[in-house]
């Protein structure tokens, strides 16, 4: 099994409180960072690690840091975003309900290189117990003057607050959360202007999923070199994976970059393979916005190589054979799965959860969810099926924020590869619609 | 200042103008439509996504294209930018989509609506929409709202442009006018049913690019296309009212008073409520003279001059759009049947 960097002491008892974190050597990247190293030292680590945004895009977090416009005189912002909400997607709830102290120490060594002097975390609504654990660590944090003025002597204070959000998907978006934040109604902000220049109360502001930030305390704690030796090429270090489904052992996996999907799927170190004996029909990656692919693919990539958990493995192909890391969500789908009904599922989802700020995403999704209702249900027509391709092709790149992307991806890609299922709920509705039935046809590779 | 290329015609403008207002610069029929984007109130724009362009060159400096369309009404500009809108087949098809997209959950209710001849969204889906709808479903409708007795909301026709939102935003103080609920069940709204009190929410209804903000003096009167609208000023009590008005003339009668639009249906100087409900007399107001009226709006049809294509502007547009008007030439000489 792979080094764990993040989870080590996840089962340790009482690890939540401060005075355990801290006998099991936490805080110590805070005491090194301000005691021995410049706030660009500690940006320079973090960009010597190749550390990747783990909230979904996978952008470098190095050079998002160094892109921080730095006027003189005016405040940052390092903003943490823990509005999770991906269906699929659970691995930020687990680690800070867990580990509130290695957000905590996380977000004060990551300040601290931002020079950020109030920082924010932004915590999914539904997430209410989270947010009473963090903030009574963050209050046993200042207690033991970690945060507050002049930390540990060195002259850096910082002002940590935990903020709800009210369950909304999209607040999720970063301009959208950043919205939010301020007090407004959450939609997401046309760019430019980046964050990085005009965030948070138009400050220049950072914003870093909750496993990029833990991801920083080891980063410090090591050294970035030392980091970079985990994973493969340039997806580096290791990845929370939450990995759900018809898997015999679904949960939370810290894995090093690298690890073959078909390992992670079927080895009794991690998912030990598909419940009952099944066998696996498709695989959602990287939580419901990536698209979905068939088991053929997602094992071995279209020119028959091993297919990794890596960003670069995963998308190899393209859009077309291919899918993303996305956040790790991983979603397994067995043999009896019905994919017009995942699908379906996924648009209701997008439709519930779209902002309705422009047209392309207000209006494009709810007709995905009312066609991908009708072919679930039997009452589609073949030319439905083209129909939800050129919706969602509409949607795709038009929108402000990436959440029409998200709806759409799922869409184009499940057609793609699951067309014969479609066409057999259009031909067979009575069969298709019967409780429990499933296509047991091939996919379409390419 | 910075020089960019529009539809392969060059144009200069100064620094952190926008795509859309460089092609306004130009005028006539390259310019995006906008229908959420509107001048005079900050914050507008990138909602509607009709006036997506493609960037085929960023700047001179980089001269990379963007990888996505890019709304104009947002985009500013830089030296040396190359951008096509009607030039560019994908930006035609795109935009075609939009409109559907707009289409779907839109009433179509254009025979009983009281901003026929003079709807952005007619205009918008005349130009670049098709004829029939893939769109099978039942349509999302909403009650009528009464905001205040001189407004009518009816939200079913709206296209959520927010338009309405930023002017009671910006020129009312107290913000009770704003968008509730997500995605397409959101809406328009002032919460509870809350009137506008406020000497200039009328304005609301002059930017409201479809019929879901309507005059409720005006209601069902009379069809835009058979009034005569007229320029006319008085000299307002309320210093922040320019009290520079357009009349809308049926006989003797004035039927409504609106603010005065330019030729992109944006209105630069905002009237109050004594001017657009109270005065409808001829004898309140010193008249000006015909307001200008697009040539090709249904509007001006049968009541001014006869069109006329500057030769000039012609010949400076590219070959492709001008094989387009020949082909589908936007007005007729002489009216309908001529």
């Amino acid at each position: 099994m792979g080094r764990k960097l993040l989870t080590e002491h996840i089962n340790v008892e009482g690890i939540d409180t401060f005075d355990v974190y801290r006998k099991h050597g936490g805080y110590r990247s805070v005491e090194k960072a301000l005691k021995t190293m410049t706030p660009d030292e500690v940006v320079e680590e973090v960009k010597k690690s190749g550390l990747r945004g783990r909230g979904g895009a996978g952008f470098p977090t190095g050079m998002k840091w160094s892109f921080l416009a730095k006027p003189e005189g005016v405040p940052r912002y390092l903003v943490c975003n823990a509005d999770e909400s991906e269906p699929g997607t659970f691995k930020d709830r687990q680690l800070m309900s867990k580990l509130p102290h290695l957000l905590i120490e996380g977000m004060i060594t990551g300040s601290y290189a931002l020079g950020a002097r109030t920082s924010y975390i932004y915590i999914r609504g539904e997430l209410l117990y989270v947010l009473r654990i963090l903030e009574k660590a963050i209050a046993e944090a200042y207690a033991a003057g970690f945060l507050g003025e002049n930390i540990l002597g060195s002259g850096y204070s910082l002002d940590l607050h935990v903020h709800p959000g009210a369950g909304a998907y999209i607040c999720g978006e970063e301009t959208a959360l950043l919205e939010s934040l301020e007090g407004k109604r959450g939609n997401p902000r046309n760019k430019p202007p980046f964050p990085a220049v005009q965030g948070l109360y138009a400050r220049p502001t950072v914003v870093n999923n909750v496993e990029t930030i833990a991801a920083v305390v080891p980063i410090v704690n090591e050294g970035g070199d030392e980091y970079a030796k985990l994973g493969v090429g340039k997806s580096t270090g290791t990845k929370l994976i939450s990995a759900c489904g018809h898997l015999n052992k679904p949960g939370i996996y810290e894995i090093e970059l690298g690890v073959p999907v078909e390992e992670f799927i079927y080895s009794d170190e991690y998912c030990g393979g598909i419940w009952k004996g099944r066998d696996l029909k498709a695989v959602v990656a990287g939580g419901s916005s990536v698209p979905i692919l068939p088991k053929e693919l997602i094992l071995k990539t279209a020119a028959g190589e091993n297919r990794l958990m890596t960003y670069e493995s995963l998308s190899d192909g393209g859009f077309i054979t291919g899918t993303m890391l996305g956040s790790g969500g991983f979603i397994a789908m067995d043999e009896t799965t019905c994919i017009v009904k995942n699908t379906w599922n996924f648009s209701r989802f997008y439709h519930h959860e779209s902002c309705g700020q422009c047209s392309p995403c207000r209006e494009g999704t709810g007709w995905l969810e009312k066609v991908l209702h009708r072919l679930e249900h039997g009452h589609g027509s073949m030319h439905d099926i083209d129909l939800i391709v050129s919706v969602a092709k509409q949607i795709e790149g038009n929108t402000i924020c990436p959440l029409g992307e998200a709806a759409a991806w799922p869409v184009a890609a499940a057609v793609r590869h699951f067309r014969h299922e479609f066409e057999w709920h259009v031909t067979n509705p009575k069969e298709a619609t019967a409780p429990g039935a499933a296509y047991r046809g091939a996919a379409v590779l390419a | 200042m910075a020089k960019i290329t529009f539809d392969g015609i060059e144009v200069e403008v100064p620094d952190g103008t926008t795509i859309l207002n460089a092609a306004r610069q130009i005028g006539g029929g390259v310019v995006p439509p906008a229908m959420c984007y509107y001048t005079p109130l900050k914050g507008t724009g990138g909602k509607c996504r009709a006036c997506l362009v493609r960037v085929a060159a960023g700047s001179a400096k980089d001269p990379r294209p963007m990888p996505k369309l890019v709304a104009s009404c947002i985009t500013t500009v830089q030296d040396g930018m190359v951008v096509e809108n009607t030039t560019s087949q994908q930006v035609m098809d795109v935009r075609k989509g939009i409109v559907e997209m707009l289409l779907i959950n839109h009433p179509l209710d254009c025979p009983v609506c009281d901003q026929a001849g003079e709807c952005d969204l007619q205009d918008f889906a005349f130009e670049h929409g098709v004829s029939t709808t893939r769109y099978e479903e039942e349509r999302r409708t909403f009650e009528k709202i009464d905001i205040g007795p001189l407004i009518q909301l009816h939200m079913t026709r709206c296209i959520l442009c927010y338009r309405c939102v930023y002017t009671a935003d910006q020129l009312t103080p107290e913000r009770v006018h704003g968008v509730l609920g997500r995605g397409d069940a959101s809406e328009i709204g002032t919460y509870i049913e809350n009137i506008i009190d406020n000497e200039f929410s009328g304005n609301v209804i002059d930017v409201c690019p479809v019929g879901a903000l309507t005059d409720k003096t005006f209601r069902f009167k009379q069809r835009v296309w058979f009034t005569k609208p007229v320029n006319a000023h008085r000299d307002c009590e309320n210093e922040k009212c320019c009290g520079k008005v357009t009349l809308w003339y049926k006989g003797k009668d004035v039927l409504r008073v609106t603010a005065r639009k330019d030729q992109y249906g944006e209105v630069k100087e905002w009237i109050c409520n004594t001017c657009r409900f109270d005065k409808k007399e001829t004898s309140d107001w010193v008249l000006e003279g015909p307001a200008h009226i697009n040539r090709a709006s249904v509007i001006s049809a049968n009541h001014y001059e006869l069109p006329v294509i500057n030769p000039q502007v012609l010949a400076d547009l590219p070959e492709s759009t001008t094989r387009e008007l020949e082909r589908n030439p936007p007005l007729r000489l002489g009216g309908i049947n001529g």
